[in-house]
């Protein structure tokens, strides 16, 4: 996934829209959006950035879940089953962009790319609501998908790349 | 393929792809065959039906997911012109409104003084009859003109229809004289037509867009923001005035962080520079505008070092952006703004900034102006209104704001405190619209509503003004009735529609149901002839020949659009006395006004006092979302912007809970502070509606402070009537 941090106003429909489609639970977020304010006025800059789960390609999580429910599915997207989890907070301790959290039935959770939606073809509901086109999703390995396009186009970069954790949400500037 | 470890197929993937920009990665082609799959959360639902929002009032198209009776979402109607597929988070955010607990559910009649809140629970027949007899009373004591409707939304249109039949025409939304009235009247006076909702500005196709004090981004109405980020990516260049470094701000290409108050010195001067160095469209004006020989005197001495020692901008700043405002034209729109009653002189400002879009000749060209077109549909068929109302009591005795072009609601309170206007106004009836919170002066609003014989109110929450209501008729939510059809004026013409989507919760019942069952007892049955309000939308639809079933299988139907630029072949006209752009208005100078704009310097702010300025939050319209569970997830309540130099000057960190005091020692309750970089050091800065004092408001209650009740003087605009609020000062206090 892409985010422009060009075009991100930090409106939050992310949130929202991604709070009804997976019912996730009051003061519970599965994604967030980040303001942090540089520079000495007037010469300040605002970075606005949406977001969550990178679904890293060497994710932590998984490394140190015990149980296996913290896994990696076939498709690249880091996942957590609920009827694995025992709640022992590891992936959270692991995990350096706070994406993940205790729901209130026990289990761990996090983003999910919108994996019910995007199996079949569509998109994550964050990047389907989003007002100003901030938000791209699409296979990394597919020159035609829209976030291949964006990486080949323009400068991104990853939050903490230092963890050598390979994230998979790109930050576009 | 199941085989597969994940590593193996990493590296195939990666193989095939070499000129993948990021190597390996996420592949979707995979997904789906996980053994151990996630479940969907279901929230597609099991049926789908389109309506429009509102949240606000841009009116976008959503689609409603229903699953067994319940609204699981609202996604954006990929049809419909105003939110194309997408929503911010308040239209995305509906269902917090409709299943928020705190919802009015019955009627409720006040059983003691008013203001104290007590309420006892009413049958809907003995709530209409009361209010049917109240009116009535009215009528018959004091004339229907007596009775007074203020309103915002676009269910409002019933109880429009009911107190014109009724015989009144004080009618009036506070979206007016305290919001965007003075841009009407400014564009208005120059171009001969308003700006209207949605704004006709085409952001779109814009090279350069200039913001003065409009935080678009959190101002978030839907599509022009989805423009303004477009016409970004394009590259079009951003200039944004405004005291605080805003989202906007953050895009620009030029950020002028003005002094509060003197918007009106830049605009001159870059009116100035622009004709001084001939860089406006000379032959747009040869052919379309007069004036422009009185406007090169009347600037000539408005240099950049004049406007420096007002605004604060450095004077090779305003070149340069004049410049570069001017170097896209006429694809470089001036953005008439939105809330604009800020000073006092805000008709003149919006003047000013008309007068510069016509230098660059952006009125009626692509990236400017556009002339937008609407949908003819015929009204429903009814009696006509058989009283001849007198004019409405919004003017003070004796004098007129002349070029008002509604009804002022700030001039309708006042006339509502015996002896201020031509008649007193008796009773109001208050639909969607939280006038404790809309109006400014708190205590002239008390005042006008303890002069009140009657007062009802008809909303979907208790807002404060509930508190004083003698009855409360809970209406049910957007997404559970149907109005009238929406024939929007823009630059694509379209019908929508707002259908329910589940049944009227509690015993709240709709607006049309509501107005009609006054009408009956008051023996205005003529007037409401229509079954209910689908018949009566479908009336209309239908004798305008458009398909019915089509439009509520889709929500929306989008006209074919006339011609909106002149490079279309548009010809363009001009509503003005002249029939073409004023420059120099004829007209104000015939009421007695400025013919063209003059700066004054706005009072400055006492020592240890800053200028209270206020403005929105993405995530909320005011008070009507703040007791939103659901955006209260992303934005719980405001906070006050300091400048971090003063925070630090007077001990104050990021987060300390302090108070704001205002010169007349009005105080807000306590409210975070925010301590940044992002706000001059002469102003602070609160997200409007909060702070509310209505404990029925269970979640919002206590939460931020009210810039309205700070609001407790305000300048009236002479030409408008509107009212300039950005006038109070306010100290820190700890708490």
């Amino acid at each position: 996934m892409t985010v422009d941090t060009k075009r991100c106003v930090g409106c939050s429909a992310c949130v929202i829209a991604c709070k009804t489609e997976n019912n996730v639970p009051e003061g519970c977020y599965r994604d967030w959006v980040v303001q942090e304010t540089s520079g000495t006025s007037p010469d300040l800059q605002l970075e606005i950035r949406s977001e969550r789960c990178n679904h890293c390609q060497h994710p932590a999580c998984v490394t140190a879940c015990p149980t296996g429910a913290s896994h990696v599915n076939e498709g690249g997207a880091v996942l957590v089953s609920a009827h694995k989890c025992s709640g022992c907070k590891a992936c959270m301790a692991a995990c350096p962009y706070d994406a993940r959290f205790v729901h209130p039935d026990g289990h761990i959770d996090k983003c999910t790319f919108c994996l019910h939606r995007t199996a079949g073809g569509g998109l994550p509901a964050c990047v389907s609501v989003c007002p100003t086109g901030a938000l791209a999703f699409g296979d990394l390995n597919d020159p035609d998908s829209p976030v291949w396009k964006l990486l080949a186009s323009r400068a991104y970069e990853v939050r903490h790349p230092e963890t050598g954790l390979e994230p998979n949400l790109f930050f576009l500037e | 393929m199941g085989t597969f470890s994940r590593r193996q197929f990493l590296k195939i993937a990666g193989a095939g792809a070499a000129a993948a920009a990021v190597g390996s990665g996420l592949s979707t082609r995979w997904w789906g065959l996980d053994p151990d799959p996630i479940p969907d959360p279901g929230t597609e639902g099991d049926r789908v039906v389109p309506t429009f929002c509102e949240l606000c009032f841009w009116k976008c198209g959503v689609l409603a997911h229903v699953r067994d009776g319940v609204v699981t979402k609202l996604t954006g109607n990929p049809d419909h012109p105003l939110s194309r597929g997408r929503l911010c988070p308040r239209g995305a955010g509906g269902t917090g409104l409709l299943y928020d607990p705190d919802r009015l559910k019955r009627p409720l009649i006040r059983v003691e003084k008013r203001g104290e809140q007590q309420f006892r629970e009413a049958t809907w027949e003995e709530a209409l009859d009361f209010t049917a007899e109240k009116m009535l009373a009215v009528r018959r004591e004091h004339g229907p003109e007596a009775l007074a409707l203020f309103l915002h939304g676009f269910g409002g249109s019933w109880f429009k229809h009911l107190v014109k039949a009724y015989g009144s025409l004080n009618i009036s939304a506070p979206s007016y004289a305290q919001c965007r009235g003075p841009r009407e009247v400014g564009f208005y006076t120059t171009f001969g037509s308003i700006i209207g909702s949605p704004e006709r500005t085409d952001l779109e196709n814009s090279r350069c867009i200039t913001l003065i004090g409009s935080h678009l981004g959190e101002n978030m109405h839907n599509t022009q923001v989805q423009e303004l980020a477009d016409a970004l990516a394009r590259g079009a260049g951003l200039v944004v005035v405004d005291p605080r470094f805003s989202v906007a701000a953050s895009k620009a290409t030029h950020w002028l962080p003005i002094k509060p108050g003197s918007d009106i010195a830049l605009l001159l001067a870059w009116i100035h520079v622009i004709l001084k160095e001939g860089l406006y469209d000379a032959d747009y004006l040869a052919k379309h505008a007069v004036g422009l020989d009185e406007l090169k005197k009347h600037v000539s001495d408005k240099t950049p070092e004049w406007a420096w020692t007002h605004t604060t901008i450095p004077p090779e700043k305003i070149v340069e952006t004049a410049r570069f405002i001017a170097g896209a034209r006429p694809a470089s729109v001036i953005h008439p703004g939105r809330r604009v009653t800020w000073y006092g002189d805000d008709t003149q400002r919006a003047r000013a900034m008309a007068i510069l879009n016509a230098l660059l000749g952006s009125w009626g060209r692509k990236g400017g102006i556009c002339i937008p077109s609407s949908m003819d549909i015929p009204e429903y068929p009814y009696t006509a209104y058989a009283h001849k109302p007198k004019a409405p009591a919004d003017m003070p005795k004796g004098s007129s704001y002349p070029m008002a072009d509604e009804v002022l609601s700030s001039g309708v309170c006042d006339a509502t405190i015996p002896g201020t206007s031509e008649y007193d106004i008796r009773a109001w009836l208050v639909y969607g619209t939280n006038l404790v919170k809309s109006l400014p002066s708190p205590a002239r609003v008390q005042e006008a509503i303890q002069a009140l014989d009657f007062l009802a109110v008809v909303d979907v929450l208790p807002v404060e003004i509930a508190g004083w209501a003698d009855v409360v008729l809970p209406e049910c939510t957007y997404l559970e009735r149907c109005d009238d059809v929406y024939a929007a004026t823009y630059k694509v013409p379209f019908l929508a529609v707002r259908q329910p989507v589940v049944e009227p919760m509690f015993d709240s019942k709709p607006g049309w149901w509501i107005a009609q069952e006054i009408g009956r007892r008051i023996g205005l049955s003529d007037y409401f002839p229509w079954k209910d309000s689908t018949e009566y939308a479908m009336h209309r639809v239908h004798a305008a020949g458009y398909d019915c079933d089509d439009l509520r299988r889709t929500g929306v139907i989008v006209g074919k659009a006339p011609p909106a630029f002149e490079e279309d072949g548009l010809e363009l006209t001009f509503g003005t006395p002249s029939g073409k752009i004023e420059l120099y208005s004829g007209q104000l100078r015939d009421a007695g006004f400025d013919p063209l704009p003059v700066y004054t310097p706005p009072e400055e702010p006492p020592p240890g006092m800053f200028r209270m300025l206020f403005g929105r939050a993405p995530s909320h319209s005011f008070g009507r979302t703040i007791n939103n569970r659901l955006l209260c997830e992303v934005f719980a309540e405001n906070e006050v912007w300091v400048n971090d130099r003063i925070c630090a000057e007077q001990g104050l960190t990021d987060g300390d809970r302090i108070m704001l005091v205002n010169q007349d020692d009005a105080r807000s309750g306590p409210v975070r502070v925010k301590a940044t970089r992002r706000i001059r050091p002469d102003c602070v800065y609160l997200v409007h509606g909060w702070g509310t004092k209505e404990k029925g408001l269970t979640h919002a209650y206590g939460k931020g402070a009210s810039d309205s009740d700070l609001v407790t003087r305000f300048k009236t605009d002479p030409i408008m009537g509107g009212t300039g609020m950005n006038v109070n000062f306010v100290r820190l206090e700890r708490v």
